[in-house]
């Protein structure tokens, strides 16, 4: 029994710390697909966030302004991406790809120059994202072992999911909201009652940016304490799949990442000890999303105006 | 007309002069960031152009290139047919994988016949792991770009699983799949090689990729089947109207592009790599075909150049570290040509800027006339 509920804390704890920069960079890509801007640049925005938050608060000493660094640097590479697909009608595939490539390709060269390696000096433990409860739970009790264990989390898992129910508000219960997801079914309706779709998808864009730099910091400054190049690979796409899982809602987005996050966590759990094949294991979040598509959440509904640049009529 | 205008007109209407100014403009980028960083630009440009002009560099290329082509080639056919095959990546890998199961495992079969077979297999994964992906889309509705994100990763688990199978995996300590039989290399020969003076992997491999660029630009502009993919590729409603299977050509198209990428893997597998390591992230090489298929417009023999040039640029950065530039700056500068290419759309309206059409006027007159004709019915 004690076994089983430390299990369970461990599990739980893994689940929320895998999620975190999934979930940062789905709320991103949220609101750059709900505004009508295909944002398949997620991954280079989060390699950049990833590596500039690190050096930042190396060279700072401040976890947070670190932190914060690496959402501009996402925001940065959003507002390339935005130029080009929103103020330039650039096609939104062509341009994501080009930032998948230069993202990691600019801070992976600095890193070198910097460095000398491809790898940033590791952060000392005060440089890393505080975990905010620790020693707050009495570990000689069981249930206080499993909240030990639960809340080990760094504050900006918590942050995360204040920021989701921000999100939420702001898209559902907010005029800035209505008109972004009006910008994503048909601009042209926008237009004629006055919003500016330009400026809206911009810095709808540049946000996704920013949040996907954050989910970035997070996996250099917390889960681990130093940039690699294979630090994101992969992770970007995942928010992306999260997002669309979650059928282009905030809320859905994050039942998407819970349960990338979930998988995740069973791997750290199943993978000392049961024997099975580790990377049978780590097939099973994307057979599980699969799987659960078919089962339970079916065709996803793209927004109708996503994809297509808009171009103002003269 | 004069002189000045059809230039412009000319500049605004050629693709392939936006990809070279894209190209250039790449380079730039470059330069400036080898400036910034305080490195010799010339010592790094020479240094990339040396490397790949002389007879051995330029056969490295070619070797290099040979994956590059495959995975452009299908990306390439998966845009003309109106999806965006982004699980290349996995395609190539299960291609990969298959390829290596049949050259382990039936290796004394005679290299006229297992030659043959592995690119069969190879192309035969890549296939069903394309046409798995369509099938979900087309039974269930399923956002194909989520699946294929998917089936990337089990695609890559699923090779590291079974690169772990005591028949295939490495007798040593090596995390990598024992080598494949001589008769499934596609190397060229050792005296061949020598007295050319060609890299030590240098391999026939690239006819395929030849024949392959030959036979997708076949498909897809001189057979029913290619024109029916077309049409579906730029609208779904009308060839249905039209007659066409949608669901079917989907499934069509996903094949012959995961075909393509799984035999870009057997390839690589066949005359590079000779086994399977086990990796700890994806390669990138279906990524890159993203890539290349984009700088190739698309078009099957826009992506055979495309990925040669590929091919150079990645050969030519990883020499980069000897004249003390990192080997990132490639992918700078190629991120840089994509983003270019992405916005080129901007030259297309360069003709626009050159002759102001007389304000509405005929447009006008003819939609009155048209609303008279309405009404007079």
């Amino acid at each position: 029994m004690t076994n089983f509920v430390n299990t369970l804390g461990i599990m739980l704890y893994a689940t929320l710390i895998y999620m975190t920069p999934l979930l940062y960079a789905s709320l991103g890509s949220c609101f750059s697909e709900v505004s009508g801007v295909v944002n398949i640049g997620i991954e280079g925005m989060m390699t950049a966030g990833a590596f500039t938050g690190t050096v930042v608060a190396y060279f700072t000493g401040s976890p947070w302004i670190g932190f914060l660094c690496g959402g501009l640097a996402g925001a940065f590479f959003g507002m390339l991406h935005a130029l080009a697909t929103v103020s330039l009608g650039a096609d939104q595939t062509i341009a994501g790809t080009a930032i998948n490539m230069l993202g990691p390709g600019i801070v992976i060269m600095i890193a070198k120059v910097m460095f000398n390696s491809t790898d940033t000096i590791p952060l000392d433990a005060s440089m890393k994202i505080p975990r905010l409860f620790r020693g707050v739970f009495d570990t000689s009790t069981v249930f206080g072992r499993f909240m030990d264990n639960v809340f080990a989390n760094y504050a900006a898992t918590y942050l995360v999911f204040i920021a989701a129910l921000v999100v939420w508000f702001v898209f559902y219960k907010t005029r800035f909201g209505l008109r972004l997801r009006a910008c994503g079914e048909h601009p042209q309706a926008c237009e004629t009652l006055g919003i500016d779709v330009l400026k809206m998808r911009f810095a709808c864009v540049c946000i996704s940016g920013f949040l996907s730099g954050l989910g970035g910091a997070f996996v250099t400054m917390a889960i681990s304490n130093q940039f690699r190049p294979i630090s994101i690979v992969g992770q970007g796409f995942i928010a992306i799949a999260a997002v669309i899982f979650g059928k282009f809602r905030p809320h859905g987005a994050l039942l998407g990442c819970l349960l990338f996050g979930f998988c995740s966590g069973l791997k750290v759990v199943l993978g000392g000890s049961s024997g099975i094949d580790m990377q049978l294991i780590s097939m099973i979040p994307y057979v599980v999303t699969v799987i659960v598509l078919i089962l339970f959440v079916g065709k996803s509904r793209v927004p109708s105006a996503n994809g297509r640049p808009f171009i103002r009529a003269k | 007309m004069n002189k000045k205008k059809s230039f412009l007109e000319f500049i605004s209407e050629k693709r392939f002069i936006h990809i070279l100014i894209s190209i250039l403009l790449g380079f730039l980028v470059g330069a400036i960031f080898l400036a910034i960083m305080g490195l010799s630009v010339g010592a790094a440009y020479g240094r990339l152009i040396s490397s790949v002009t002389s007879l051995k560099g330029f056969s490295y290329v070619i070797v290099y290139s040979i994956p590059y082509i495959l995975t452009g080639l299908s990306v390439a056919f998966s845009f003309k047919t109106g999806v965006f095959n982004i699980g290349c990546e996995g395609q190539f890998v299960v291609g990969s994988m298959a390829a290596a199961c049949v050259g382990i495992l039936a290796g004394g079969v005679p290299k006229i016949l297992l030659i043959p077979l592995c690119f069969l297999a190879a192309m035969l994964a890549g296939a069903i792991w394309g046409i798995i992906v369509g099938f979900l889309k087309t039974k269930w509705g399923i956002n194909e770009v989520l699946s294929m994100i998917m089936f990337n990763w089990v695609a890559f688990y699923l090779s590291n699983y079974i690169a772990g199978f005591p028949a295939i995996h490495s007798d040593g300590t090596a995390e990598a799949t024992k080598n494949i039989s001589e008769n499934a290399s596609t190397l060229l020969s050792k005296g061949v090689i020598d007295s050319l003076g060609l890299c030590p992997t240098a391999n026939w491999g690239i006819l395929v990729a030849i024949a392959a660029t030959v036979l997708a630009w076949f498909i897809i502009e001189k057979t029913t089947l290619g024109y029916e993919l077309k049409a579906v590729g730029s609208n779904k409603f009308a060839a249905e109207y039209g007659g066409i299977s949608v669901n079917r050509s989907i499934l069509t198209a996903l094949g012959i592009s995961g075909a393509l990428a799984g035999l870009g893997g057997a390839l690589q597998l066949m005359g590079m790599g000779s086994r399977i390591s086990i990796f700890s992230s994806q390669e990138g090489f279906g990524f890159a075909g993203i890539v290349v298929a984009l700088i190739g417009c698309s078009n099957p023999f826009g992506a055979l150049i495309a990925g040669i040039f590929y091919g150079a640029l990645t050969f030519g950065g990883s020499k980069l570290n000897l004249v003390g530039a990192p080997t990132q700056l490639i992918n700078v500068i190629v991120g840089t040509v994509v983003f270019f290419i992405a916005i080129s759309i901007i030259f297309t309206r360069l003709r626009f800027l050159k002759k102001k059409p007389k304000p509405k006027v005929p447009d006008k007159k003819p939609a009155e006339e048209k609303g008279k004709e309405a009404a007079s019915e």
